[in-house]
């Protein structure tokens, strides 16, 4: 455990590194967010049957995905693993006696964690304070709000458990670029980063439903808004955590495989 | 302590000439070859000994210090280091081992070093009275005091290389692999590099097998070398016997009080002349240094002689000329 803490608190120490960097990604986000929601709006003027969810939901769900935005994007990627792996640096990974999994989990959730960590804090605030109806609400209840720290907490751990799919296929393909745009943007549109999976057509829902990636964003968001009642909440709970042991399982199987062929790269 | 018999290892290479036609060929069909990189390579490593492990590049080396140390599987073959098979026990039996790769870096490239050894604690769960008096001795002995609190982007080679090596070592390991720990440094850091491996195999008794290219590092540690060729093991003894082997070609070098007749001695090959000076080269095997010598002196005004042993580069050059490799 306490390598786990290590990693994260090196990683803590590389991001504030780049201060300059966290500020820019701060500005981006809130504009992107404010960008997203006047589209939103535009729309909400003009639709002529009443949309699934309200635009004081949708309004909190942009706000929520642009603060959390380590947490549920699949393009935000850890460079170093890619590079251990297309360089052969994986060499010094493997002589740790450490589960190689589990090593870079942690390297991957670190990094996540303290990106977030710098990050979402003044997202949040500016947006509690924006005039109304651009505001971030507070969630209902307390009970609510806490069931969304639950749903965002495990849906970051699938998050992760999904990313290191990317990085196990680096090892065959040797770039990152095709399965980073294949992941990336099959997952955050079918995790509802695009369009909110409420406003999509019913079909396409269907299909959202079934795969695991709403569980990463859509689902803790629309907790968060009360939009999913504390039921079904509880249950999504236990959905999430039934997708994060069956993808850390075949991961782990996967990655224990390309590693029994892998090649140091570069001599 | 180290045990290794009959690895094998083979890697598939795309192959494609060049040419964009080639290249858009290559996308539909691809040709592959197989490299045989090692063939049967055998040998037994004592504890306390320090191996140089040569070979010309591609030779094999750095494969089959990545197979001793876990991160590569063979084909075939099998390997027993202190109890572990290196492949199949991996993350119990890399505790045991330390491993420093020349050409690349196991530190953290943006935070100070101390704190990627700092990480390196907890990874390999050293207590830290024990981490202390490590990190201590290696401060000291590879002069890192000045450097510890820099990023390592912020060093020099041959300062990034000390703290690698400082890195390798902060869990205390028997084994030390050292895949071409002397790439790139200068003359000083070479010495300094040479001068701990020396110091840690000698008072903590860790075992070393490093790879080179720099015969120096050989003679300066290694007394027992294993050289290697396209996969084969060649040759596998002590220094002194392959300079027997292969080295009896010694060269004397003589100055002498103006003298316009050339030189000539019976068992021995002019390798230049000049009225005043000659070098020449005999083979010690046929010809004996000091018949020379007094030949010489019979002839000549002898101002300075002196007989110099082929440098092991030569021999090695030799040697791979003699194995075709």
């Amino acid at each position: 455990m306490k390598v786990y803490a290590s990693i994260l608190k090196i990683r803590l120490l590389i991001g504030m590194q780049y201060r300059s960097a966290a500020w820019a990604g701060v500005a981006t986000q809130f504009f992107w967010g404010f960008i997203s929601i006047m589209v939103f709006e535009a729309f909400y003027e003009f639709a002529a049957v009443t949309p699934p969810i309200s635009l004081r939901e949708l309004i909190t769900y942009i706000w929520l995905q642009q603060a959390f935005l380590a947490f549920i994007m699949l393009w935000f990627r850890d460079n170093e693993l890619f590079d251990l792996i297309t360089s052969g640096n994986i060499a010094y990974e493997l002589c740790r006696p450490t589960d190689l999994y589990g090593f870079w989990y942690a390297k991957l959730l670190a990094q996540r964690l303290s990106s977030a960590l710098l990050r979402c804090y003044p997202i949040l605030i500016l947006a509690f304070f924006l005039p109304k109806p651009y505001n971030l609400t507070l969630p209902p209840n307390v009970s609510t709000f806490i069931l969304f720290v639950v749903t965002l907490l495990l849906g970051l751990l699938l998050l992760v458990a999904i990313s290191m799919f990317l990085y196990i296929s680096v090892f065959i393909t040797l770039s990152p670029m095709g399965s980073l745009l294949v992941f990336g943007v099959l997952g955050e549109f079918f995790a509802g980063l695009i369009i909110p999976i409420p406003l999509m057509p019913l079909w396409l829902q269907k299909i959202a439903y079934v795969l695991p990636f709403r569980w990463t964003a859509d689902f803790p968001f629309r907790v968060y808004s009360g939009h999913i009642t504390q039921n079904d909440a509880v249950i999504g709970v236990f959905i999430q955590l039934g997708y994060l042991l069956g993808l850390l399982w075949l991961g782990k199987l996967a990655l224990n495989s390309v590693l029994k062929r892998v090649v140091v790269q570069g001599g | 302590m180290i045990k290794v018999e009959g690895i094998t290892k083979s890697f598939k290479v795309a192959k494609r000439s060049t040419g964009l036609l080639q290249a858009a060929k290559a996308l539909v069909h691809r040709e592959h070859t197989i490299v045989e990189a090692l063939k049967e390579i055998s040998f037994t490593i004592e504890p306390g000994e320090i191996v140089g492990y040569i070979g010309p590049n591609g030779a094999g080396k750095s494969t089959t210090i990545k197979i001793m140390s876990g991160i590569l599987v063979p084909d075939g073959g099998t390997c027993n280091i202190l109890g572990y098979t290196p492949w199949k026990n991996r993350v119990e039996y890399v505790k045991n081992i330390g491993v420093v790769f020349g050409q690349r870096s196991q530190l953290w490239w943006d935070v100070p070093v101390i704190d990627s050894f700092e990480l390196l604690k907890d990874i390999y769960k050293i207590p830290q009275p024990e981490y202390k008096s490590t990190f201590d001795l290696l401060i000291e002995t590879l002069e890192l005091k000045e450097i510890i609190n820099s990023p390592v982007r912020q060093l020099s080679l041959g300062q990034r290389m000390r703290c690698e090596i400082a890195a390798s070592l902060i869990h205390n390991p028997q084994i030390l692999f050292l895949d071409e720990p002397t790439i790139g440094l200068d003359a000083v850091s070479k010495i300094a590099v040479r001068q701990f491996i020396k110091t840690i195999n000698q008072e903590k008794g860790v075992t070393v097998v490093l790879t080179t290219h720099d015969m120096n590092d050989i003679e300066a540690l290694a007394n027992r070398v294993i050289l290697i060729g396209k996969g084969s093991l060649l040759y596998d003894g002590n220094l002194e016997e392959l300079r027997k082997r292969f080295g009896s070609q010694k060269t004397i070098t003589a100055d002498y009080r103006k003298n316009p007749n050339p030189i000539d001695i019976a068992g021995t090959s002019v390798i230049s002349w000049s009225p005043e000076h000659v070098v020449l080269s005999i083979d010690t095997e046929q010809t004996l240094s000091s018949e020379v010598i007094t030949k010489l002196s019979s002839q000549l005004e002898l101002l300075d002689v002196t007989i110099e042993s082929q440098p092991i580069e030569d021999i090695i050059i030799q040697l791979y000329k003699e194995f075709q490799i």
